[in-house]
Parts: C-alpha cells; structure tokens; sequence
C-alpha cells in the first residue's frame, strides 16, 4: 500500500475494485464500511453482489477480465471532462500525451460494450472519483490475478497519478496483501529477481555486496518463478525441490500438473506444521512450528513491520523453520552462527536491506514500524511518493484491453471466478483445523438462479464442475450475488480442489496466474 | 493546530487542546477517571455515569466522557460528592447484577469489581427486583450471560459501528431494558459474523468466549502480544495462554486494527494444539513415510542436496518460502536458496 | 352580521358527543332552511372542558354548556326568536345565577388568553379564519426584518422554554444562527406525553397555523430552511389538522418557496411518534427522526450546534412557537410587560384533579397558585379540603398549602422543588395518600424511562420499591434517608432532563408531608386511608343490626357473630378488601 490503512477513515471517495475486502481483509473492510458510515462515498467494481456493495453509491458490475476498459474508461472520462490535475501530471507524470492518446478510444460506450456496465454509471463513477479532493484506489487479487494482472495495476496506478492522488496523506493505492507476511516475504528477497529490499540479482554492483557481506560466490541470473518451476520439473531440468510452508498442491492452479510435476521431482523436502497434499509427495517431510512457538517479525500489507512472539512452548520435536535452515546450512558443511536466534538474523537484515536499516526488535517493542525506515532513529514512513516520485515511478503506462486467456463456449459456457469467503483462509490448513470448522465446513459453489434453473440446479445439490483439466464435485448455493453465466468458488477445501480447474496461463511480465477467470461447465452429480 | 486551553484539574492547571473532553484531558495527564461505558473510536453515549466529576458553575454533576474543556475549567475528579454519586452508581449496579463472583471467569479482571473496590462498595442496600436471565449459548464461541450485563452498551455499538452487523440492539424500556439480537433470535441465524469484538470491550462477564470457561482465573492466564498469523492486514492481538495452551484471545490496541479483529483472528487458533501437528521428521521409505532423527533427516538431505548440486548445478534446485513464515526465516530461506544451492530459483505464493 | 354557531370540535367535547350536535344542528337549519342565514362552524377547544359540549352563539357571545343534540331543536327556536336558551348557560356555583357570556364566568375571569386567543373561536381547518383574525401578519413584519434584528427581538421579550426547562428561546436560537451549516433544522416538539397535559395538543387542534408561523419565524431567524412537527401519533386530530394546515399554507404561499416573496424557502414534514415520554426530551426526539431508538445523548454538543444530522437544530416546543407571533405583533417590549422579571408572558395549565373546574387555562406568570386553584379551579370539590398541588407533570414536584401564595414562574417553582415542565397541574384534596402519589407518579416515569443510563434505569427501580415497601407497612425509618439521598444521586448524575427530574416528586413528598411518610413507617398508618395494607375494618357495634351480609360476602372468612349480634372482624384474617364495607346496608363498617 502506499498509504496506511487507517487513511481510508481520511480519504473523501474510496475506489474499490477487485477487492471482497470484508470477507477476504475483514478489519480493512471495517474501515471502508466506517468511512461510509461517517459520509464518505464509495465507489465497487465487481462481478459479485459483494457486502460491499451494500455500502457502495455506485456499483460498477462489470464483467470478470475487463478491468481495463473499465479503468480506461474512467481515465477517459476524467480527461473528457477537465477532472484531472493538470499540475500534478505535468509535475510528475512521464508519459501522458501517448497515454491520453491511448484511453482516447475507450469512451464510455466502447468502456460499457466491453465490461457489461452502464455507460451512465461509468461516467458518474468518473465524475466521482476525479472530483474527489482525496481518493484512494483498494483493490487485492481480483486485480492482480489475471493474464493481464500486470497492465491491470498499471491502469490503477494510470488514474491516481492522472488525478493526482499519490504522496498524499489519505490517497493513494492500496492493493491488499492475502497472507500475513506476503509483504515480508517479498520484501526478504524471496523472488527470483530480487534480494532484500528490492535490490535486483542482476545488478552487479548489488550482487558484489551480497558476495562480500556472505562472503560467497553468487548466480547472477534471475531464477524461475513459480509457475515457471512447475514447468521447468516438468520439462525435466528441475531436480530437487524445497518447500517451506506452502502448500501448491491446492493454491496454485492447474493441480494436475502441479501433481504430475511434483511426483516427476528427484527429491522434494518440504517443512510444514501439517501433513499437507503437497507434503504427501515428499522424501523427506520436516516439522515447524506455528508462528506462536516462535519469535520473529511479520510485515503487513501497509509495510508495517510488527513482531511476532512466542506464546508457548513446542512440546513435540518441531522446530522453528529459522532454526531448521541454519541447522540445514551448517550440515552442508557452512558455520552459521545466529546464537542470538531471529533478533540477530533482524540486525543482518538491517544492515543489508536500505529499506529496514533502522530496524530492530528493541524499536519494535512499542508497536510496528512502516518501511522504508533507513536508520536507526527513522520514524517509519507512514505514506510513500511524500516528495514526489523517486525518478521513473510517475510514469504513464498506456495499458490496452486483452480477453482472458480462456473465456466460456459452447463446450465450457459458465465462467469460473475464484476466491475467499470471511470464515476461512487459503487452502484451510489452519482455520480447518479450528473451530471456524463449524461456521462452514464445506465448498458451496455460487451461482445465479437463471443458470442453476437452466441447469436442473436446486440449492445445496451437488455437482460436478469440469474444466479442460479436471473436476470436482460441490455443493451449490443458488443466489444472485454472482452474475449470471459466472459461478464463484474458494480454494480453501482439499474436498472440493478447485484448482484441478483452473488455468495455468500466467500474466507475461509477473507470472501470476489467471486464477479469476476459466471456462467451465457443471452437471448434476449422477446426471 | 488546535488551540490549547487551561483546564484545572483537581488544582493542578493544565493545558490541553480545546477539542478535548474532560476525561481525555485528565487521562493524558495521569488522572485516572472510572468508565465502563467509553471506549476509544466508538460514539460516546454518557450511559453509565461512572466518570460523573464536578465542574465549578455546573448545577449537576457532568460526564467527563461527553463533556468539552473549556478556557479555565475548573474540575474535581474525586471530590466527596462525585465519590458518592459514584459509590451509588456502584451499588446500583451490584443490585441488579449476578454476584457470584467466586466462580466468575471475569473475577480479577473485571471493571465492576475494581470500582468497587476502588470505592470501597461492599455491598448494596438495594435488595429488590435482579433481573435473571438463562446463559445463552447459542453459538459455537462464546456464551451470553445477561444476568452479569451492565447495559454499558459497547457490544452494541462496535457491532453496529466498527463491524457494521447490527446484531445487537437494545430492546424494552426502563428497567427492563436488556441488550439481545433482533428478534432475540440465535446468534448463527443473524448477520453475526462471529469477530467476537463484543467480548473484548465488554467490562464485566456478560459476554464470555467459551474456550476459556473453566479454564483458569484471570491473573494465572499469560497474555502475549503478536501478530496475527491470517490476512495480511497483521492485527496486533493478545493470545491468552494457560498451561502452555492457547484459550483465547484479547484486544490489543497498538496496531492499525485499533483492537478490532474479525471470527479468524479472535477464535481461529486452534489449529496450533491440532492432533494434526508434524511432531517429528519424516522419510519415505517404500512409499511409507517413516519417523526418523533430526540427525538422520538433515544428513539425508544434505547428502542429496550435495548430489544434485554437483551432478545438475544451482539451476536444476529451487525453493519455495513461505507468505506465512517469519521475515528472519524468509531471509535465512532466500540466503541458503542462494548461498548454499548456488541458485536464484526462489519464489513464494506471493501471486496468489 | 350573519349570526354564528361555533360548535367545539376539540378532543374533550368530541368525546361527550359534540359531533352529534353539530350534525344535528345542521340537519336541523337544512329542515328548517335556514342554511343561508346561520352559519355553523366547528372550532377548537375552549378550555372548560368539563362542561362540554361547548356551542357559542356570536355574536352575542351565548356560551353554551353541556349541548346534547335532543335540545339542537329548541337551540334553533331560541336563535330564530333571538332568545337565550337559560337552560344551557353555566350557573354561578356560588348565586346559582346563569352567566350568559364566557366572560362573565369566573373561570375565565383570571385568565389571560393570548396563546389560546383564538381557540374556540375560529374554525382551525380554514386558513382564512386564522389569516382573517391577523394571522400571518407577524411573519410579514419577520420577513422584512433582518434575522439578527428577529433574534433581538425575541431575547428582548425575554420569552422561555415552555416544554419543561425555560431555556431563554431568544437565547437558544442566537446559538443556532451562529453555527455555518449547509442544512439547519427546526423542530417543533409536539411530543406532550405527561399524562393530563394536553395544552399542545389543543393548541394544534385549535390554531395549528399559528404553530406553523412561530416555526416560520424561527426558520428564517436561524437560517433554516426545513422544519419537522414532532406529534405523537396518539394525537390523531391534531395530527389531522396540521396536516390540513401545512397543505394549506403551502397553497397560499406562507410555505414552500420564496415565501410572501421575500426569497425565504421553508417546508414542514410531519413526524409521528409512538407517543414516549422520553422522546419529549429533544436529544431523544432526534435520535427517534433519524429513525434511531428514542435514547438521549449526551449534551453537550447541543442540538443548537450539532442536531438533527449533525445539523444545527432547533427543537421548541409547540407553546413556545405559539408565543412567537403575540411578540412580533405586540411588539417585545409589550409583551415583556406581562408576566415577572424572569419569567415573561402567559403559562397556559392543564388543570385536574380534585377541583371543581378542569380544563385549559392561560394565566400570566407570577399569578399565584391560589388564584389559579381557587379562583379559576372554583376550589376543591365536594367541599372537601385542599391538601397538595403536583405541578409540572409527572416529574413535577408536590406542593403543600404553605406554597399556594407563591408566584407561578419558572424560578420560584425550581425554587419550591417543582417545575414549570409540561403545565400539568394536579390538585389533591385530604383523601389522596402522599406516599402512594409519589409512587404513582414514579412508577409512570420508571415505566417511560429509555433505559439508557444507570442512575435512572436501576435508580427509580429501587426508588419505587422503596415506596412500595412503605405502602404496604413494611418501611424502616433508614428508608426514608435512602430515599432522599437516592433521589438527589439520581438527579444529580442522570444523562437526561427525564432522570434528572423523575425523583422530584418523592423529594418534594418527602419535604412537604415527612409527617406523612414517618406515619405510614412509625405507626403503620395512611391517614389517607388509602394504603390497603396500613388498613383495618372495624363495625360500630351501635350500628351493627347483625344481618350477616357482611359474613357472606366476606372472601377471607374474617367476619364472625351471631344472627341479630353486633358481628366482629378478626383483623389476622382480614384482606382489607372493603368488600364488607360496600355490603353493609347500615353504614356499619368503617375503617379505622
């Protein structure tokens, strides 16, 4: 985020698209249904009739995968009509005139051919939002997991600079992290591109620091991602695997293929604190402990880093993971010597990551800090872009419309959207196992009266839904919170693994998958 | 910038800005004022009268909770009258609420019994009427205990105002007002969402978790604060641990959630004591997996690490970490992935 | 000049049939065809509500009491002959002398009737009555006057609240023009739930567009361009006729847009309330427009600087509206002539109880309670003795004789414990037991009470049990102080005006009639004889013929004796019934 998430109580018209922000971040959804209540407008584009709308002045129902018309559409508007800040973008914005020229063909009419919403509510959602004096534009996975996730961040980030809605207390973008410490994973160098804090594999002079301070010869090309993991075991280069607390088999799409890259592996290990469908394809499983058992520190998605304490005591023979790694490390024969446990890793960290330089357990008693937080006395940075951009981030990015990468026919007519409800988390390795069990123990796949009347569907029957790479079966929940020809499911039931259905075409720049939109069809079961 | 006023309190001047209530100004200055119905960030309704003080020129006495500073302001905070008011305050609330305080899980941890004791209120004169009311325990997380309700109200208000539910609302009138779901209906068949926020501001034992009954007092349960380990929001919470057990769950303020938490990160923890739980390393032999050594598990891997790594090279490893694992382990993981694996394949579920 | 039949269509004399008169007078003047040459008109009430059905003949100003429509005939023979019909005219209690006009009766003669000027006298639902008796005329001047110079002029006639606490309305409305808002509201409070107060009921029912002016006036001085009427829904007529009212003005333009063309905009929307005492209470009566339950918050911010909405609201009650108009007409400076030096202007009573004429009266303030008891009220009925007078409605306070030579204004009744409050006026007479009045007042309040805040909500509970302990023989001395400082906490710490005045009542009982009170806990005595459980029968055995009914009606088998013996009550078994005492043909039993 690039403000915090308390702004949103500040800001005069929130933006919320791509976001099921009270079932998926319920205390962040706190604040928007606040922010309402104190007079505030918001502005929903989903597919869904989510809680959301309830609170919403404008709906914008738009189709899944066209959040580009729709985003151009309003930038369009916002042009039209002379609600841009015309200062602001001269000031900062690289890239307007050929960015201008590109929304030029998205009118309000094309906008509405494209995303099914009227072009009337298009122009008043523009209206809206350019008028506003602080605007903030929420969105989480609806955005970003699509073929087009990239160019869909750049069309959010196209408006809030065109309306000069950044660097301002109150403003500015807010995508939602999923997990915990999503934010902290990236921001430790967990990607192929990246060490910490962002500083790139392929830059020599980075690299040099990391090879000195570890004092080790380093690869110098990026690696793979995920998704291209997946392919690469497949294709037979991948030989060995390590997997630390993730569970693919059930989170990422296209499980087949996941299974049959998995069992093609040489040797996995993975380390988890349950058993998971991933872990059954293990030589060697390894136990952890809970984030309780531990110390530590999490960062959110408004990049506060908080700490994580122990609350009790390992009473089996699991193992933190930190304490697995090291002990891991050393048996291959290196001496890494953290006796003063994750507190000592943090001052490592500190020191060759800019962005928590100035961090510290001691500092983090009191409550969280925001990074960049370059030095020890450091106040955390509550809102980022406050002086304006750091060279190329005020950049235009002229995005156009694409289809997703497999939309319904005649084969597979019924549209698939995939996501999270309130009472559970992810693939359910953890709220399963808790009393939220008993709040909602199974999948109810949504969908609209018309297509279960079309299909003989009556609610809380069971189906199958097929897709070109699997099936599986669920109960249904008939209801008009989905859009006619789209249906609804979680990932969070290993009973009903969604994602046998879903595709794996990823996004070409970030590689996230396209797991918003497939094409899939569904019988009665026994039909 | 909020101009700043002289307010006088207890004889001390202080200077505070103007927009402050009288119980805001004292608290910022060390002066503690007894609430039971305020709390930060939610409406203030002056309900429970706790905080009454007397302030020069006023012919009543005023609530501190509700009530502006103004320019020389003259307040005592515990003059004979406002401890009187207080004490009947007090008594009256005793006479109308279940005293069994001997097996009540709030007993050490309850704003009523600290007022009293605070205000040396042994008992009550009032013997009538005591409204009684069967416990409810309608849902799966906590139960309702209407008999020790004070009325203070804040269930209702966090519900309607910070969730947006509006599952609670006051009904009859008078003495008979009693705080329940519309319809009185069964907590699951309402718009609850089960965030459980209605525990954690309640002053006294009407609203209860069920995991904890029974299962330790007050002063013996070790609060914790940290983070929670759903959504990436990262609410600050306080997990309630007794005999190396997770019971429950406290707010705690210090984080953006302000205390607010929604049914994962109030009841959802269980999983860490599930009979589930990985104890001890595990090799596939034969297609069984078999419980090995540390010892035995890390030489294995590291033999066949050092196998591939020589046979293949860095590239033909790759890791995944975890969007659930601590930052010190995401770091430690990447560094080994790099240093040790000679490799940059590294990735986590960041994307979905 | 065309002769006139007012017949009263007010609550009171519609329920003694005065619409069965009116039908059949006009029924009778279409028999007899004399629609053209009388005119037949209902209007509002009289005030002297006791002898209705009220029909006044102008304009020789006949008051007719008592109407039924059998002698709508002979009312129609005596018009013809231009004759006055004795039979229906008010008797002088005193010289048993008919009194022709309203003027000439003594219950009228005390009175100042400014507010209630033109009830009884013009039909309410025809705007041009009001406009024909200078209505509107003060908010012509109003509009041509600069707000600030309006708001002078109502602090300089030094007119108060009238629903209850006689906060300066001058003063009140200064401190909703200062605020800058984009929306203000006014609020007229028609929210009279004391039970026996009906003065803004009747003034709705009678002269709803003078209501309708004073709101106007009040919009235009503070800058507000939307008014609520907040009427319990209990009220239907008045309901009615306001209704009829607004639609009215707006039809003539003294509602809606650019009013009297002076660029003035203002609408009025009706509110029904579901008649809770608490919704009085101007906090309460916001929550319950933003559709919110009827609990007070807490003030400050008042609703001057942050109401309806969060908008600067002014909430008067309808009374005080009512005046508005007299002062623009009058001129501050007049009207502030009437009344005390605090306390400006008329203070219309509901009075009741035990006096021999009920109903409206509009009297100066500062007049004494004895003029209004005993000069207007004719005095205790039955010849029986004046014992206490509860002032101010249910949280008003009791009033010994030793008060009734004060001067009724807001201050001096503070002073004496009571109120102004809502202008009920309760008189009792030595047969009422003080105790039990103080709980009967407190259980009605305890009963309206929102429940909101401590002190109220558990207080009076235990207010009241005390009281009830009292009444049936089991109070201990200690109580008495209970009461008393329990009355003061409650008073001294509630949220709202409700809690803060309920226990008045039990504190001015307390103060005047301790005697009373230390009776019924000492010696287990009501010397009201009202108390059934301080009670006990005895049979005067002179009296006593022993004809056994008594025995056989008894329920608890208390009564004993032989036939044609003096009987005996054995007062262990004794329910106290009275049961016996109703039986007994000789006049035998009494209590004691």
């Amino acid at each position: 985020m690039t403000n915090s998430m308390n702004e949103i109580l500040e800001t005069d018209v929130m933006f919320a698209i791509g976001t099921n922000t009270t079932e998926a971040h319920p205390v962040t959804g706190y604040r928007i249904k606040q922010a309402v209540r104190n007079g505030k407008k918001l502005i929903v584009a989903d597919p869904r009739k989510i809680e959301l709308v309830k609170y919403a002045d404008l709906w914008l129902c738009h189709r899944p995968g066209t959040d580009i018309a729709l985003l151009n559409g309003l930038a369009h508007v916002i042009l039209r009509d002379g609600l841009w800040d015309e200062e602001f973008v001269n000031e900062h914005g690289e890239g307007f005139e050929e960015f201008k020229s590109a929304v030029e063909k998205y009118t309000p009419e094309r906008a509405a051919e494209i995303t099914g919403v009227d072009a009337e509510l298009i122009e008043q959602a523009a209206h809206m939002y350019g008028s506003a004096e602080k605007a903030t534009i929420i969105y989480a996975m609806g955005i970003t997991q699509h073929t087009t996730g990239t160019n869909n961040v750049m069309a959010i980030a196209n408006l809030s600079i065109l309306t000069g809605n950044v660097g301002k207390r109150g403003t500015g973008v807010a995508p939602l992290r999923g997990q915990n410490n999503v934010q902290g994973a990236c921001d430790m160098g967990c990607l192929p591109n990246y060490y910490a804090s962002y500083q790139k594999v392929d830059d020599k002079e980075i690299n040099n620091k990391f090879e000195q301070a570890w004092n080790v010869a380093l690869p110098k090309e990026p690696g793979l991602t995920v998704t291209e993991m997946i392919d690469s075991v497949y294709r037979g280069k991948l030989k060995g695997m390590y997997i630390m607390g993730e569970n693919p088999m059930l989170s990422d799409p296209d499980s087949n293929k996941v299974k049959k890259s998995l069992q093609a592996l040489e040797f996995l290990v993975v380390q988890d604190i349950f058993l998971t469908e991933t872990a059954r394809f293990a030589e060697v499983v390894l136990p952890a402990v809970t984030s309780v058992e531990k110390e530590g520190t999490f960062t959110n998605t408004e990049r506060r880093i908080q700490r994580v304490r122990q609350a009790i005591k390992t009473e089996s023979e699991a193992k933190p993971d930190w304490q697995i790694i090291i002990d891991l490390a050393n048996k291959m024969n290196y001496s890494w010597e953290y006796p003063g446990g994750p507190e000592q890793v943090m001052e490592e960290i500190a020191k060759l990551s800019p962005l928590y330089g100035g961090i510290s357990y001691s500092r983090l008693e009191k409550g969280g800090i925001q990074w960049p937080c370059p030095t020890r006395n450091h106040p955390g940075t509550m809102y980022l872009h406050a002086d304006g951009f750091t060279r190329d981030k005020g950049k235009f990015h002229s995005v156009e419309y694409l289809p997703p990468a497999e939309e319904p026919d005649e084969e597979y007519p019924l549209m698939l959207s995939t996501g999270r409800m309130l009472y559970h988390f992810h693939t359910g390795t953890m709220s399963r196992r808790s009393q939220m069990e008993e709040l909602r123990s199974e999948e109810l796949m949504m969908m609209h009266p018309a297509d279960a009347r079309e299909n003989s569907i009556k609610d809380e029957d069971r189906v199958q839904v097929e897709s070109r790479r699997g099936k599986v079966s669920t109960k249904v929940q008939v209801t008009d919170h989905v859009p006619m020809g789209v249906v609804f499911m979680t990932f969070h039931y290993r009973e009903t693994p969604t994602n046998n259905l879903t595709i794996a075409a990823v996004d070409p720049i970030c590689k996230i998958p396209e797991l918003k939109v497939c094409a899939v069809r569904v019988n009665k079961a026994g039909a | 910038m909020v101009d700043k006023v002289k307010v006088n309190i207890n004889g001390n001047d202080y200077f505070v800005p103007e927009n402050y209530t009288i119980l805001k100004a004292a608290e910022e200055n060390g002066i503690d004022i007894p609430t039971l119905c305020y709390e930060e960030g939610l409406p203030i309704t002056g309900a429970c009268r706790m905080c009454v003080v007397e302030v020069r020129g006023a012919r009543k006495l005023m609530a501190a909770c509700a009530t502006q500073v103004s320019d020389g302001m003259e307040v005592l905070t515990e003059s004979e009258r406002v401890v009187e008011a207080r004490r009947e305050i007090l008594r009256l609330l005793i006479a109308n609420h279940d005293l069994r305080c001997l097996t009540c899980e709030r007993n050490g941890d309850c704003r009523l019994q600290d007022y009293c004791y605070r205000y040396k209120v042994e008992d009550t004169p009032y013997k009538g009427e005591v409204k009684d009311f069967k416990i409810i325990t309608d849902n799966p997380f906590f139960i309702r205990d209407y008999s020790k309700c004070i009325k203070c109200g804040k269930c209702v208000s966090i519900c309607a105002e910070v969730n947006g539910a509006h599952v609670y609302e006051f009904i009859n009138r008078g003495f008979d007002t009693k705080v329940t779901s519309a319809f009185d209906d069964p907590l699951p068949e309402t718009t609850c969402t089960f965030c459980g926020m209605c525990i954690n501001v309640c002053p006294v034992a009407a609203l209860v978790e069920k995991s904890t009954l029974w299962k330790g007092r007050p002063w013996e349960v070790k609060k914790v604060t940290t983070t929670c380990s759903y959504c990436g929001v990262g609410c600050q919470l306080k997990l309630k641990v007794k005999d190396n057990t997770i019971i429950g769950v406290a707010a705690d303020k210090s984080g953006s959630n302000l205390g607010h938490l929604c049914s994962k990160g109030q009841f959802g923890w269980d999983y860490v004591h599930s009979k589930d739980r990985l104890t001890h390393p595990l090799i596939k032999r034969e297609g069984e997996f078999v419980r090995v050594t540390w010892e035995e598990a890390l030489n294995y891997i590291a033999g066949r690490f050092k196998d591939i790594l020589s046979q293949w090279g860095g590239r033909a490893l790759a890791g995944l970490s975890s969007a659930k694992c601590t930052n010190e382990e995401n770091y430690l993981f990447q560094k080994f992935m790099r240093v040790v694996l000679q490799t940059n394949n590294i990735d986590h579920c960041a994307r979905l | 000049m065309k002769k006139e039949i007012l017949v009263c269509q007010g609550s009171a004399c519609v329920s003694s049939q005065s619409r069965d008169v009116y039908d059949a007078l006009e029924s009778e003047l279409k028999v007899r065809g004399l629609e053209e040459k009388y005119s037949l008109k209902p209007t509002g009430c009289h005030g002297f509500c006791e002898q209705g059905p009220i029909v006044l003949i102008e304009p020789e100003g006949y008051f007719y009491c008592q109407v039924k429509d059998k002698q709508v005939p002979k009312l129609v023979d005596c018009l013809q002959e231009g004759s006055v019909y004795e039979e229906l005219l008010y008797k002088s209690s005193e010289t048993q002398e008919p009194l022709k006009t309203r003027n000439e009766i003594p219950f009228y003669q005390k009175q100042k009737r400014l507010v209630l000027q033109n009830c009884g006298l013009i039909d309410p639902e025809s705007i041009d009555d009001y406009i024909n008796s200078g209505g509107y005329s003060s908010l012509q001047k109003v509009l041509s006057m600069e707000p600030d110079e309006v708001i002078k002029e109502v602090k300089d006639s030094g007119v108060r609240g009238r629903g209850g606490g006689g906060f300066p309305t001058g003063d009140k409305w200064y401190y909703g023009r200062q605020p800058q808002a984009d929306k203000k509201y006014i609020i007229c409070n028609a929210e009279e739930s004391d039970p026996g107060a009906f003065i803004d009921r009747s003034i709705l029912e009678c002269d709803p567009h003078r209501v309708l002016e004073g709101m106007l006036t009040a919009g235009y001085a503070i800058g507000a361009c939307e008014g609520f009427v907040y009427i319990r829904s209990e009220y239907p007529l008045a309901v009615k006729r306001i209704y009829s009212a607004i639609s009215q003005a707006l039809e003539k333009g003294y509602l809606g847009k650019n009013i009297m063309n002076s660029g003035f905009d203002f609408d009025v929307q009706i509110k029904q309330g579901a008649g809770a005492f608490v919704c009085g209470e101007e906090t309460a009566l916001i929550e319950s427009i933003q559709g919110n339950s009827g609990m007070p918050r807490p003030r400050p911010p008042y609703p001057a600087e942050k109401g309806l909405w969060d908008r600067p609201t002014i909430v008067n009650n309808v009374e005080t509206l009512s005046n508005i108009p007299i002062i623009f007409d009058k001129g501050a400076s007049q009207y502030a002539r009437i009344g005390t030096q605090q306390s400006k202007g008329t203070k219309i009573f509901a009075l009741t109880g035990k006096i021999r004429h009920t109903g409206l009266v509009e009297v100066p303030m500062g007049i004494t309670l004895r003029e209004i008891i005993f000069e207007i009220g004719g005095g205790i009925k039955d010849d029986k003795k004046f014992k206490a007078v509860q002032i101010g409605g249910p949280s008003g306070g009791c009033l010994s004789e030793g008060y009734l030579d004060f001067p009724v204004d807001y201050d001096s009744l503070i002073d004496a414990g009571a109120m102004m409050g809502s202008g009920g006026l309760v008189v009792l007479d030595e047969s009422t037991c003080i105790v039990e009045l103080a709980r009967y007042f407190l259980s009605f309040t305890r009963m309206e009470a929102c429940g909101k805040c401590t002190p109220c909500r558990e207080g009076n509970t235990r207010l009241l049990e005390i009281l009830q302990r009292i009444i049936e023989g089991e109070g201990k001395m200690e109580d008495l102080d209970r009461l008393e400082t329990l009355s003061r906490n409650i008073i001294d710490t509630s949220l709202c005006g409700l809690g803060q005045s309920a226990p008045n009542p039990v504190l001015t009982t307390l103060q005047n009639f301790r005697g009373e009170y230390e009776k019924h806990v000492k010696e287990r005595k009501c010397p009201a004889g009202v108390c059934q459980a301080l009670l006990s029968y005895k049979i005067i055995q002179e009296n006593c013929k022993g004809c056994g009914i008594c025995m056989k009606h008894c329920p608890a088998g208390a009564i004993t004796g032989e036939k044609n013996q003096p009987h005996n009550i054995d007062a262990d078994v004794c329910a106290k019934c009275g049961e016996c005492v109703d039986k007994c043909p000789f006049g035998a039993i009494v209590p004691g």
